[in-house]
């Protein structure tokens, strides 16, 4: 029954990686650039939460909604500000230039708020479980937090396949050029679509610091958590992201429970196990 | 004043110069074809019209404004629709869902999903199908439709018979005249020779990047074709 | 009557260069002479952070790899050398090639994994992998755990004597660094990684086998970077997995390369200058000299994309490093000393049609 604990544990933290991944997913898919701020971009959107708590005095729960906003806008201005053209000067460019977005952010939250890890306290919500059996606890906050990803994967689906901009999302990663005859603006898609990508990785990084602590360089641990669970649950699958990141959180809570401290070593190697057995991922594009 | 006017165009990829002062006019309504051989510039005329390649501004006119440096998706929304050489399909997306694309920049007009199936009925039974799984014929139907669901007042078709099979090109050609009979403005890329004079009002032929012949398709003499398609 | 053709590396500032920084390093050697201890110090850093640029440039400037984790190799070089010093008792100063040595042999399972992936996914691949690495480091307590160790052996030999040691080692990794990116472009497999930097399918249709030329490179910069791992940590004496292999070593290479220019020989080095200089400039202000160079680096990239080197010295075909191939007819070279803007020179001379879509951009249909 500790095991099943473990799993169940796994299961809710794979929830929390699943709404990095979905955000980094997004932005690969449509316009094949990886970010390597998106973990930075978590980490911005905590500390952001934490000023706005400490500014109100307010549930970081209800800073939520500021916080995602707060965020697409910057991703909307820096996509178009700064990445796209990136883009335009090549892959390589584009990925250097998100590289070095990461290393200000990092720099700039350890200047503003000092190394000191810090914390967004939600209150009783954060200790309430569910208790089924002495062995099995469920908390209210995991259970949450995988409630609401669940919910943000299904707001996705819905919005690639039924909507105007949706589908225009995916015309344009199948074919940019093709779409762009369609009158698709693509530089406007790409602001939208970064926008997005930030609204969601909000979430998860005001999430993340309600269930833990965060310091400014934590940022790069994330992205490769997400990445993980993108490269787990196989490129492009939208569900696979979720798949991925509950593969890597049950991963680490075992690891964690035979030695303390491996826990995310044991997720690394169950990633490169993948990339050298199965690298096209548990779930190969396909079931979007 | 002409529909669409190229006034000397001169423009190419990178370093390399693929059109040489080339100067066109074509009217609302008109059919008009282009042909010439492989490499003569005729999908490079095109997508310096679409927008795919950019000339300097007023080296293009379309009803009457300067578009040389618009990009591609303001030219859509002008009612310059490319279909594209090739077809650029979206391959995991469904047919009906190409469609919808193609409506994007929601331009009103007589296009709607359900006009395009009855303009090809062979489409209407793969609706949900992926466009990758389609024939190449079925493809260049898709792109049509979906070029014209932007409800275009200039269709540009890049190379529609290449690589099909002489029984779908007919098919796909007889789609035509309910396409123009709407008052649609066609500009025609072709290789095929025939199949462009039968079509076209007006046919122009292209070489080397030049326009070497223009006139009415009734009116052109065969060896003169000839001469001017292969350079003899 | 056939005109002569020739091919020529040697532009007349290249002449001059190459003299000219022979007696730049010889000049650079006699510091521990003269200077002093602090400029010793300094100096390590500098020509640390020269070789490990040049050794990120060689992986992403001519084979196209962008890698976020270098840092695994400065971090195994560290160890290497505190193993080899502290364990088997090897002079630190021998371990140093020892490190680079040990970096290589690391390399070959690295690659084999990251080699799976493409372009982003690389890049993070890379740095998961030296995550890992960190993480076992971390867990071996042989290899000190997560306090980290200290090479005492190195610390045991007369201070003087140690600085300037470590101080001419570093010059030789700086100097070597340069000499091998410049030797191995010069040779044939130099000419394929041009190939494959220019345009990889190309090269790959020319009969450059890509993957071998990638994989070698690769090995080229963990021996390179590991050696310099090995002699950052003789300077400062301990070392602990999270600095050992800390992102901040990727952020200083690539900022470097960057900013100098992707791809030449001399941009690392001007970016190197520049970072060096920035962060003794700003030395008063925290991280801020970071945060300024993360700018400069990102909109270097984006907006003067051949970095400062390419964009605003190299005007003239001034090349310190002759590496490229000029094709010279008599008195006249392609590409001229004053490089015309190359619509001129492809369009004015008659070329046959297949040569188009080698010469346009991207590959782009040229027509139907």
């Amino acid at each position: 029954m500790v095991w099943a604990n473990d799993i169940i544990q796994g299961i809710l933290v794979g929830g929390l990686y699943a709404l990095f991944a979905a955000g980094l997913s997004l932005v690969f898919g449509v316009m094949r650039l990886v970010n390597l701020a998106h973990g930075d971009f978590s980490i911005l959107a905590a500390y952001i939460a934490l000023a706005i708590v400490g500014s109100l005095n307010i549930n970081p729960f209800y800073t939520l909604i500021l916080v995602m906003i707060v965020m697409a806008v910057f991703g909307y201005v820096i996509q178009r500000g700064l990445f796209n053209f990136a883009m335009d000067a090549g892959p390589m460019q584009a990925i250097l230039a998100t590289f070095g977005i990461a290393i200000i952010i990092q720099n700039l939250l350890l200047e503003g708020f000092t190394a000191n890890s810090k914390g967004l306290d939600a209150g009783r919500i954060e200790n309430a479980s569910i208790k089924i059996s002495d062995q099995v606890v469920i908390g209210w906050f995991p259970l949450i937090t995988i409630i609401v990803s669940v919910l943000v994967l299904v707001g996705l689906q819905f919005f690639l396949g039924r909507t105007r901009m949706g589908r225009a999302f995916r015309a344009t990663a199948d074919n940019q050029r093709a779409a762009q005859l369609m009158g698709i603006d693509n530089r406007h898609l790409y602001g939208v679509a970064m926008a997005l990508a930030l609204a969601i990785v909000a979430i998860g990084g005001v999430f993340i610091g309600i269930r833990t602590t965060f310091v400014p360089s934590a940022g790069p641990i994330r992205l490769i958590f997400a990445y993980e669970a993108v490269i787990i649950g196989g490129l492009g699958s939208l569900w696979g992201t979720l798949v991925g990141g509950i593969v890597l959180g049950v991963a680490q809570v075992l690891g964690d429970h035979v030695n303390q401290g491996w826990g995310m070593l044991v997720g690394h190697l169950v990633f490169l196990a993948i990339l050298a057995f199965r690298p096209q991922g548990l779930f190969a594009k396909q079931a979007q | 004043m002409s529909l669409l006017e190229l006034d000397d165009v001169s423009t190419g990829y990178g370093s390399f110069r693929a059109l040489f002062n080339v100067s066109l006019k074509i009217e609302e309504g008109e059919k008009y074809a282009i042909i010439g051989a492989n490499g003569a510039g005729k999908s490079t005329l095109l997508r310096s019209i679409c927008g795919l390649l950019r000339t300097e501004n007023d080296k293009i006119h379309f009803d009457g404004k300067p578009i040389g440096q618009l990009s591609p998706h303001k030219r859509v929304g002008l009612g310059i629709s490319y279909v594209p050489e090739g077809r650029w399909v979206f391959p995991s997306l469904t047919v009906n869902e190409n469609l919808l694309v193609g409506a994007h920049s929601r331009r009103s007009g007589m296009w709607t999903v359900d006009k395009v199936y009855e303009l090809f009925p062979l489409l209407s039974r793969l609706r949900q199908r992926q466009a990758l799984s389609l024939s190449g014929g079925e493809q260049q139907a898709l792109a049509i439709g979906r070029g014209l669901m932007a409800n275009p007042r200039l269709l540009l078709l890049d190379e529609v018979s290449l690589g099909l099979a002489p029984v779908v090109v007919e098919k796909i050609y007889e789609a035509m005249p309910a396409i123009t009979s709407s008052g649609t403005t066609v500009l025609l890329v072709e290789q095929d020779v025939g199949q462009a004079m039968k079509f076209a009002d007006r046919v122009a032929c292209m070489l080397k990047g030049r326009l070497v012949l223009e006139g009415v398709s009734g009116e052109m003499e065969h060896d003169q074709i000839i001469a001017a398609y292969f350079g003899v | 009557m056939a005109t002569p053709l020739k091919i020529e590396r040697y532009t007349r500032t290249s002449r001059i260069a190459l003299p000219v920084a022979v007696v730049v390093v010889i000049a650079a050697a006699t510091i521990p002479a003269w200077g002093s201890s602090n400029i010793m110090k300094q100096g390590v850093t500098f020509l640390t952070l020269v070789a490990m640029a040049q050794m990120w440039n060689l992986l992403a400037g001519y084979a196209g790899l962008v890698s976020v984790g270098q840092q695994a190799f400065i971090g195994i070089g560290a160890y290497s050398l505190w193993v080899f010093a502290e364990k088997v008792g090897i002079n630190p100063f021998l371990c140093v090639p020892i490190a680079g040595i040990v970096a290589a042999l690391f390399a070959l399972p690295t690659a084999g994994l990251a080699f799976r992936l493409r372009g982003g996914y690389f890049a993070v691949g890379t740095w998961v992998i030296a995550e890992v690495y960190r993480l076992l480091v971390t867990q071996i307590t042989w290899l000190g755990g997560g306090s980290g160790v200290s090479i005492t052996s190195a610390g045991q030999v007369a201070r003087g004597t140690r600085e300037a040691v470590v101080f001419w080692l570093a010059l030789a990794v700086a100097a070597g660094s340069i000499a091998l990116v410049y030797f191995l472009l010069r040779s044939r497999r130099g000419l394929a990684l041009t190939a494959i930097r220019d345009d990889e399918t190309g090269a790959r249709g020319l009969g450059v086998n890509v993957f071998r030329s990638k994989l070698w490179v690769y090995i080229l910069a963990a021996f390179g970077t590991g050696v310099t791992g090995a002699v950052i940590y003789l300077n400062l004496l301990r070392v602990q997995p999270e600095a050992g292999f800390g992102l901040n070593w990727s952020a200083l290479m690539i900022f470097a390369v960057v900013i100098g220019g992707l791809g030449t020989i001399e941009g690392p080095i001007i970016g190197a200058v520049i970072f060096f200089a920035l962060q003794q400039l700003l030395s008063d202000y925290g991280t801020w000299y970071l945060i300024l160079i993360g700018a400069l680096a990102a909109g270097v990239v984006v907006f003067a994309q051949r970095g400062l080197w390419g964009t605003f010295v190299r005007r003239r075909a001034v090349d310190l490093f002759p590496v490229r191939r000029r094709l010279c007819l008599e008195t006249v070279c392609f590409p001229e000393d004053a490089p015309p803007a190359p619509a001129a020179v492809w369009s004015a001379s008659a070329l046959p049609d297949e040569s188009t879509t080698a010469t346009a951009e991207p590959p782009d249909r040229v027509d139907a």
